[in-house]
């Protein structure tokens, strides 16, 4: 069984719909930790040694939020900037995070066929996250596929975010029993709702 | 009585007209008290004024400035000049005796008369040059703490001088006095000194009125017993005065307090001439172990009228005691010899300066300061012509030098500031002494409101004076090592004893509108370079301290009124997130309202009638209504205002844009 954090970071959560049956769907998963970070730092006051040992405590760490500016919102950028500490996450003797996982749940407003060189926002979405993937590569963590949903803004409540809900609930349940399949979702560039690479029970 | 008030009122309108004058022409007070003094001279001749008996009361004042001295210094303090005081007092006492000695016998004196020139001539004024160095601002300096540290020598040098005195009588002029010490035998010396004592608290004659514990006792019980006075005085200080005052400030009267410090300064005055200490020396001690105490402040103002006056009493009868005509009479001998006087010891204080390597500027303030002969001077000469050491006629010449000496002291002070203090000005500048010592902020309450100020400044390193004027309060946080003050912060004496002139910060943070009113009103006006920080009551309370010049102004309970709204937010199940936006909002609102309110509010004019005010008030409660009563949300929050992805019509016009430009390449 793996140990699996979910940290989800929104600031609006008032005007949030696909996030917001996410962050409900992820909730009902049990012997996971999921961690709202908005409501507990609602003042970016970060409690550094706390956040650490939950890493310390977890094998894979999950981060989910709305993409804001090609990027996290800004307290999870701030949780990085403080958590991910010299001497703990990288750098000499900082390989207190090596071997865990990484891996992304974002949502973007932008349509699946914007993010592509033809499309308007030029670049594939991947470009955009590879920030986080370097800083997870700097940590020594492996970092795999993100769970994606293109065009957040215009899914429609009837079907889209259901499904999409309901498949983070089943990737996290998969992830937590050891029957997501990290192979093949690390040869892929994103993971969506209708194709999980999950395991059968044995 | 009407011979009293006369005198009185001789005395105060000469020192009320002439002072302010001095001062305002850069001379300084003490030389506006003599020449004050000067001036009614012939007044007091013709009142048949006893100016000598006066002058021994007004020494008093001497006593409660040695006693303020000791407050500013803590013992650690007092330890770590030990050197100096020992060294530079040490030296100047005797290279300055054998000099004065020298010259005397070089100009035909017995070798007995010329020592006790030595011994008068050697000592400097306290009294002008403590009173002129905190004038200027300069006893922090190097030169100012190395004059402190001979002045304090001198005050302790003259103990053994007057024991020794008597020995010197010349035979054919001590028969009185050689008849005393053998009855007296081995006590013959203490009950000398306190006999001498006498003298210097203000007895007059020296023979009248004598009260000692020491009188017929042997040696060793005489030094037992000065002893136990000493320690008296320090263990009394350390461990009784808090009671004491805790008690005398439950009363809740200032004037009790007054009352309490004097007797507490006279008491220790007494004490020590019993014993035949320097009750100057004994009150400084005094000082020192107060120095620590959390009612140093309140001691500090209560005496410190007390001592100004009687100093400046003190400085008159300096200037009244001139014997013009014999002055007259021999005006040639006297003068060069005064200004010989002056420059030997200057040069003995320059060597000395160079010696323990004062840095330029100040070995001329240490050198020009000290050069003149001191009050201390009078007692031992009245000494000496009582014990027949000195004959009359050579006495009454060697008074004239020493006030003369002292009349010109003044106009060295003055040659340093003009002409050798601005060709050292860049020196000194970077002179590491010159630092000011107190705290940076003054702290006014340390009750919950300013205790939490005080602790988050200290635990930034910044050093802080905090006034507050609950005993029982001030109990407690000693016990938890805080450094606080005993007093009533809006007293402007008491912020002046704080420093309030060389702080930088002021925090207000006592209770009640008027008290903060007055306070704030005072520093904003008399020391306008002090930045206020202050606290507000309510409302109305701001719209008074921005009227009054103030900028920073909390209020109390606002802050966590806010919190306090968040924390309800989030019971009713708000994110915690737009709990805390809404409160950011809402207190940015209010804060914006307030000052809206304030810059309309004149203080001048009543409410009811400011229509600027009245016409703000409407609209904004418009607002307000709208905000409380509107079914809309009252705040838009950030979250609104934060990132949006781009809808189609904007990626239609970005997709536009590109189409465009990929025609035009």
């Amino acid at each position: 069984m793996a140990r699996l954090i979910v940290y989800y970071a929104h600031p609006g959560q008032r005007f949030s719909r696909a996030n917001a049956a996410m962050a409900k769907a992820a909730r009902s998963v049990d012997r996971i930790t999921f961690v709202d970070l908005y409501a507990e730092y609602p003042r970016h006051d970060i409690d550094v040694d706390r956040e650490q040992q939950r890493l310390l405590d977890h094998d894979v760490i999950l981060f989910q939020f709305p993409l804001y500016w090609y990027s996290t919102p800004s307290l999870l950028k701030e949780w990085q900037d403080l958590v991910l500490q010299h001497g703990f996450a990288f750098g000499h003797k900082g390989d207190r995070l090596a071997g865990k996982r990484m891996m992304l749940a974002v949502t973007a407003g932008g349509a699946d066929d914007a993010y592509t060189a033809e499309g308007y926002q030029n670049f594939p979405l991947r470009v955009f996250l590879a920030p986080l993937e370097q800083t997870a590569r700097l940590c020594g963590m492996s970092f795999t596929a993100p769970y994606v949903l293109y065009g957040a803004l215009g899914a429609t409540e009837t079907d889209e975010i259901p499904r999409h809900s309901k498949g983070f609930a089943d990737l996290l349940t998969a992830i937590r029993d050891d029957l997501y399949d990290f192979t093949s979702a690390d040869s892929r560039e994103i993971v969506r709702f209708d194709d999980l690479p999950v395991l059968q029970r044995s | 009585m009407t011979d009293f008030l006369l005198i009185a009122f001789v005395f105060l309108v000469a020192g009320v007209v002439a002072v302010p004058i001095a001062t305002r022409l850069g001379l300084g007070s003490v030389l506006g008290y003599l020449i004050a003094g000067i001036v009614i001279s012939p007044l007091l001749t013709v009142l048949g004024v006893d100016v000598m008996a006066i002058q021994h009361l007004a020494e008093f004042g001497v006593v409660m400035m040695l006693f303020l001295v000791g407050l500013e210094l803590e013992p650690r303090v007092l330890w770590a000049m030990r050197t100096k005081l020992l060294g530079l007092g040490g030296l100047q006492v005797a290279g300055t005796t054998a000099a004065v000695m020298g010259i005397a016998i070089a100009l035909g004196q017995p070798w007995t008369i010329a020592v006790a020139i030595g011994f008068v001539l050697a000592l400097s004024s306290t009294a002008i040059v403590l009173q002129t160095l905190n004038e200027k601002g300069l006893m922090r300096s190097a030169g100012g703490k190395s004059s402190f540290a001979v002045l304090l020598f001198q005050d302790i040098a003259v103990i053994p001088m007057l024991a020794f005195i008597p020995l010197l009588a010349m035979p054919e002029l001590m028969d009185a006095a050689q008849g005393l010490a053998s009855a007296t035998g081995h006590g013959a010396e203490a009950a000398l000194a306190g006999e001498s004592h006498a003298v210097d608290a203000g007895e007059g004659g020296g023979h009248a009125g004598t009260f000692s514990l020491v009188a017929g006792l042997n040696g060793w019980q005489t030094a037992l017993m000065t002893m136990g006075a000493i320690g008296a005085v320090i263990l009394g200080g350390a461990y009784l005065t808090r009671p004491v005052f805790r008690f005398i400030a439950a009363a809740g009267l200032r004037e009790l307090f007054v009352a309490t410090a004097l007797l507490f300064v006279i008491g220790i005055a007494l004490l020590m001439i019993a014993v035949g200490l320097s009750p100057a020396l004994g009150t400084f001690l005094a000082g020192v172990v107060l120095a620590n105490s959390e009612y140093r402040h309140e001691l500090e103002s209560d005496i410190d009228p007390f001592r100004g006056l009687l100093l400046g009493l003190f400085f008159i009868t300096v200037g009244a005691g001139i014997d013009f005509a014999l002055l007259f009479d021999r005006f040639g001998v006297i003068l060069a010899l005064t200004l010989g006087l002056i420059g030997l010891k200057f040069g003995v204080l320059m060597l000395l300066g160079w010696l323990f390597r004062l840095p330029g500027g100040d070995r001329w303030l240490f050198s020009l300061g000290l050069a003149q002969a001191g009050e201390f001077g009078f007692v031992l000469l009245s000494f000496t012509v009582a014990n027949r050491v000195i004959p009359q006629p050579v006495a009454d010449q060697l008074l004239l030098i020493v006030a003369l000496s002292m009349l010109l002291t003044p106009a060295l002070f003055i040659l340093h500031e003009k002409l050798v203090s601005p060709r050292f000005a860049k020196m000194q500048e970077r002179d590491p002494d010159t630092v000011d010592e107190t705290g940076d902020i003054i702290i006014a309450g340390h009750g919950r409101f300013g205790g939490i100020v005080n602790r988050m400044l200290r635990a930034a390193g910044y050093s802080t004076t905090v006034l507050d004027y609950n005993a029982a309060q001030l109990d407690l946080l000693r016990a938890f090592g805080f450094k606080v003050f005993y007093g009533d912060a809006t007293r402007p004496d008491m912020l002046h004893a704080a420093g309030i002139d060389k702080a930088r910060l002021l925090v207000v943070a006592i209770d009640g509108k008027e008290q903060i009113n007055a306070i704030v009103h005072y520093v904003r006006k008399t020391y306008p370079h002090v930045k206020i920080v202050t606290r507000a009551v309510d409302r109305h309370h701001v719209y008074d301290l921005f009227a009054a010049g103030c900028t920073d102004i909390v209020r109390e309970t606002f802050d966590s009124s806010v919190r306090t709204g968040r924390t309800a937010y989030e019971a009713m199940g708000m994110h915690p997130f737009e709990a805390e936006q809404l409160a950011r909002k809402f207190a940015e609102d209010d804060r914006h309202v307030l000052q809206e309110m304030a810059e309309v509010f004149d203080p001048d004019i009543p409410t009811g009638q400011n229509l600027a005010y009245i016409e703000k008030t409407r609209t904004l409660m418009e607002e307000r209504d709208a905000q409380i009563f509107g079914k809309s949300q009252a705040f838009d929050t950030q979250a609104n205002h934060g990132w949006l992805p781009p809808s189609s019509r904007d990626t239609e016009a970005v997709m536009a844009r590109h189409a465009q430009q990929a025609k035009s390449d």
